[in-house]
C-alpha cells in the first residue's frame, strides 16, 4: 500500500493543477490567488477579501464546470475502459451501445415536441432516451445469438445508434427552426456551460461510484484478457459480469451524456493511450484512465473556451480535434509492435 | 491441491451427455469416467464432437441432455469460481491483442483463488513461478505475449492452467501448430504433470503414451480403453477412413501405428 502513496499524492496534484489552470483561465483569466482566496472563503469562510462578481464567476460557473469536465472525462473513460476489456475490441467505447444517439433522441424529442411536458428537461429525456436505446441494443443482441457474443452486442450498438440517429435527424428535419436546430447541435457536440452545483453533485458520485464499482471487478476485466471462454475458465460468471458491468457503463455513459451532451474520443483514446503506457492490469489501468480523462477534457475545455476569443466551441469538437490524430498515432504504433 | 487419495470417486464424469444445435446433434449420449491421476486422450476425425466434450465438461456449453459430475458434484449447479478452483481448461485458440506478459498471463490463472479484497500473496506469487518452472518458461517471464512463438504460447496457456491448482486439466489439442520438437516435450511435460488430465489429441501415435483413450465418432463414445485395444486397424477403418497396422519400433520395441488410405 505504501508504494502506492506517491502515485496518489501525484495523481491528486496534477488533478488539482489542472482544475487550479481550468478555473484561472477563461474569456476573463482570474490569477491563480484570486481563484484560491474565493474557494478558501467558500470551503471554510476563510473571509478573504474578494470582488464578488469573481467569486460569482469562480465558485458559480468555473468551478462547476472544471469538475463537472472532471468527472465526465474520469466516467468516460473507466467507461471505455470496461467496455475494450468486456468486448475485446479496441474500437469499442462509452457511445458503441447506442447511448449517444438514444439521448440525442431523447433530447430532441423534449425539447421539439415537447415530451414530457414541464416535468422533463432536456437532460432528462437524453438520460431516458440513452437507457431506452441500451435497453434495445441490449434485447437485440440477446436475441440474435445463443451467448450474446460480442460481435452480436457491437453490431447491435450499430443498429441501435443508426436508428436513433435517423430518428433526430428526422425529428430536426419535421420540426425544427434554423435556431432550435443550431442549439441542438450545440448540445450534441458536448456543451459544459449549463452546468451549475446540481450538475455537480450529479456527474461527480456518479463518476467515483462507477471507478469504484469496476475497481471491485478489476480481476474479473483482467480475466476477460483471452477472451470470455478464457474468463469462464478462470472462475468468472461470464454473462452476470458483463451484464453488471456493461450496464453500470450504460448508467454512467447516459448521466454524462445528459448533462453534457455527446462529448466523442475520451472514452475511446484515453484508454488505449494508458494501456499503451501502463500495460494491461486493471489495477492501475482504470484509475489511470479515471484520471487521465479527467485531466484530458479540463484541458479540453479550457481549449474551447479560449481558441476563439469571445466564443465557446463545443468542447466535443476539440476532444475530437486532438482525440483524432491521438488516436490514429496510437494505431500506428500497436501495428509497428504487433 | 485437492487431495483425491482418500475419494474413490472420478474427478470428473458424465453420463447420457449431448448438446443439439440447430437440429444437429454435435455429441451424443456420452458417458465417460475419468480415473483419477491418469492421462485420458480423446481421439477423432475432424468434426467428431472433441472440442464440443471438452467445452461440455469444462461448463463453458450447457448440455442439452445429460449432466457432468466434478468431484461427484453436478457440474450445472456449482459456481464457475468453484469449478475453477478444481478444473482447468486449456482453449485450442486463445490469443490477445494485449501487451500482456507472459509472468501477468500465467497470474491470471490465479483468479479464481483472489477476490476484490484479497490481495495478491507471496504464494500466488510461488505458485506461478512454479507454474511456469513446470512447463519450462520461466526464463520467458519477461516477454510480452505478441512475441512469442506458437510454441511458447501454447507453453504459457499450461502454465496458467497449472496455476490454477487445478485437479482436472483439459487440454485441447495442445500439440496444434508446434513443430515435433515441442510437440514431444509438451506432451511430456502434460503426462509427467500430477493431476489428472483429459487431453484432445489430433496425432494417434501421440494419443498410444496416453493411459486410456476415447475415441469419438460424429459426437458418439464409440470406444474406451488402453490405447492399444481401441486403436484396432478394424476401428481405424471404421472411424477415420483409413487402413492401419502396427510396427514395432526395433529401436525399442514401442509399437506405431502406419496409416494408408483406403
Amino acid at each position: 500500500m505504501m508504494r502506492l502513496l506517491p502515485y496518489c499524492a501525484a495523481a491528486l496534484l496534477a488533478l488539482l493543477g489542472a482544475m487550479l489552470a481550468g478555473i484561472a483561465i477563461g474569456e476573463t483569466p482570474v490569477a491563480p490567488s484570486v481563484v484560491l482566496r474565493v474557494l478558501a472563503n467558500n470551503l471554510w469562510d476563510a473571509g478573504y477579501p474578494v470582488d464578488p462578481i469573481d467569486a460569482g464567476i469562480i465558485w458559480n460557473y468555473r468551478l462547476t464546470r472544471t469538475l463537472v469536465a472532471a468527472a465526465c472525462g474520469a466516467g468516460l473513460a473507466t467507461c471505455g475502459v470496461i467496455l475494450q476489456a468486456l468486448l475485446r475490441n479496441p474500437l469499442a467505447e462509452p457511445y458503441l451501445l447506442g447511448l449517444s444517439a438514444g439521448a440525442s433522441t431523447g433530447a430532441v424529442a423534449v425539447a421539439l415536441l415537447g415530451l414530457g411536458g414541464a416535468a422533463l428537461s432536456m437532460s432528462g429525456g437524453a438520460f431516458i432516451g440513452a437507457l431506452a436505446a441500451f435497453g434495445l441494443v441490449l434485447l437485440l443482441s440477446r436475441a440474435s445469438g445463443a451467448g450474446g457474443g460480442n460481435a452480436q452486442v457491437i453490431l447491435a450498438g450499430i443498429a441501435g445508434s443508426q436508428l436513433f440517429s435517423a430518428l433526430t435527424a428526422f425529428l430536426i428535419t419535421k420540426s425544427a427552426t434554423a435556431e432550435q436546430a443550431r442549439g441542438i447541435l450545440f448540445w450534441l457536440l458536448g456543451n459544459l456551460s449549463g452546468v451549475r452545483w446540481p450538475s455537480v453533485w450529479l456527474a461527480v458520485p456518479v463518476a467515483l461510484l462507477g471507478l469504484a464499482v469496476c475497481l471491485w471487478h478489476r480481476r474479473t476485466l483482467d480475466a476477460f484478457t483471452f477472451g470470455a471462454d478464457s474468463a469462464a475458465s478462470l472462475g468468472i460468471p461470464v454473462r452476470r459480469s458483463q451484464l453488471l458491468l456493461i450496464s453500470c457503463a450504460a448508467l454512467v455513459t447516459a448521466v454524462m451524456v445528459s448533462i453534457v451532451g455527446a462529448i466523442g474520443f475520451v472514452g475511446l483514446v484515453i484508454p488505449h493511450a494508458l494501456r499503451l503506457l501502463l500495460g494491461t492490469g486493471h489495477s492501475r489501468l482504470l484509475p489511470a484512465s479515471a484520471l487521465g480523462g479527467a485531466l484530458f477534457l479540463i484541458s479540453a475545455d479550457i481549449l474551447s473556451r479560449t481558441l476563439i476569443p469571445g466564443q465557446v466551441i463545443p468542447v466535443g469538437v476539440v476532444t475530437a480535434l486532438i482525440g483524432a490524430p491521438l488516436f490514429a498515432l496510437i494505431l500506428v504504433s500497436r501495428r509497428g509492435r504487433a | 491441491m485437492t487431495n483425491l487419495n482418500t475419494v474413490n470417486l472420478a474427478p470428473l464424469s458424465c453420463r447420457g451427455l449431448g448438446l443439439r444445435l440447430g437440429g444437429n446433434d454435435l455429441l451424443e449420449a456420452v458417458e465417460l469416467e475419468v480415473i483419477a491421476g491418469e492421462t485420458l486422450g480423446v481421439v477423432g476425425p475432424n468434426g467428431s464432437g472433441k472440442s464440443t466434450l471438452l467445452k461440455l465438461l469444462a461448463g463453458l456449453l450447457k448440455p442439452s441432455s445429460g449432466e457432468v459430475q466434478l468431484l461427484g458434484q453436478p457440474l450445472a449447479r456449482m459456481p464457475r469460481r468453484q469449478i475453477a478452483q478444481v478444473l482447468a481448461l486449456v482453449e485450442q485458440q486463445a490469443d490477445t491483442s494485449d501487451a500482456i506478459s507472459v509472468y501477468d498471463a500465467v497470474a491470471l490463472g490465479r483468479t479464481p483463488w483472489l477476490s476484490a479484497l484479497a490481495p495478491y500473496s507471496p504464494e500466488d506469487r510461488r505458485i506461478v513461478e512454479q507454474a511456469l518452472t513446470d512447463l519450462d518458461a520461466l526464463h520467458l517471464r519477461q516477454r510480452l505475449w505478441h512475441s512469442l512463438s506458437g510454441g511458447e504460447r501454447q507453453r504459457v496457456h499450461i502454465a496458467r492452467a497449472l496455476a490454477q491448482r487445478p485437479s482436472v486439466l483439459l487440454l485441447d489439442e495442445p500439440t496444434n501448430h508446434l513443430d515435433i520438437q515441442h510437440q514431444l516435450s509438451l506432451l511430456q511435460q502434460v503426462q509427467a504433470l500430477p493431476v489428472t488430465t483429459l487431453v484432445a489429441l489430433h496425432d494417434l501415435n501421440q494419443a498410444l503414451t496416453c493411459d486410456r483413450l476415447a475415441v469419438l465418432d460424429q459426437g458418439r463414445l464409440v470406444a474406451l480403453g488402453k490405447p492399444h485395444e481401441v486403436l484396432t486397424p478394424e476401428r481405424l477403418l471404421c472411424t477415420f477412413g483409413v487402413h492401419a497396422h502396427y510396427l514395432t519400433d526395433p529401436y525399442d520395441g514401442a509399437r506405431i501405428l502406419r496409416f494408408r488410405a483406403p
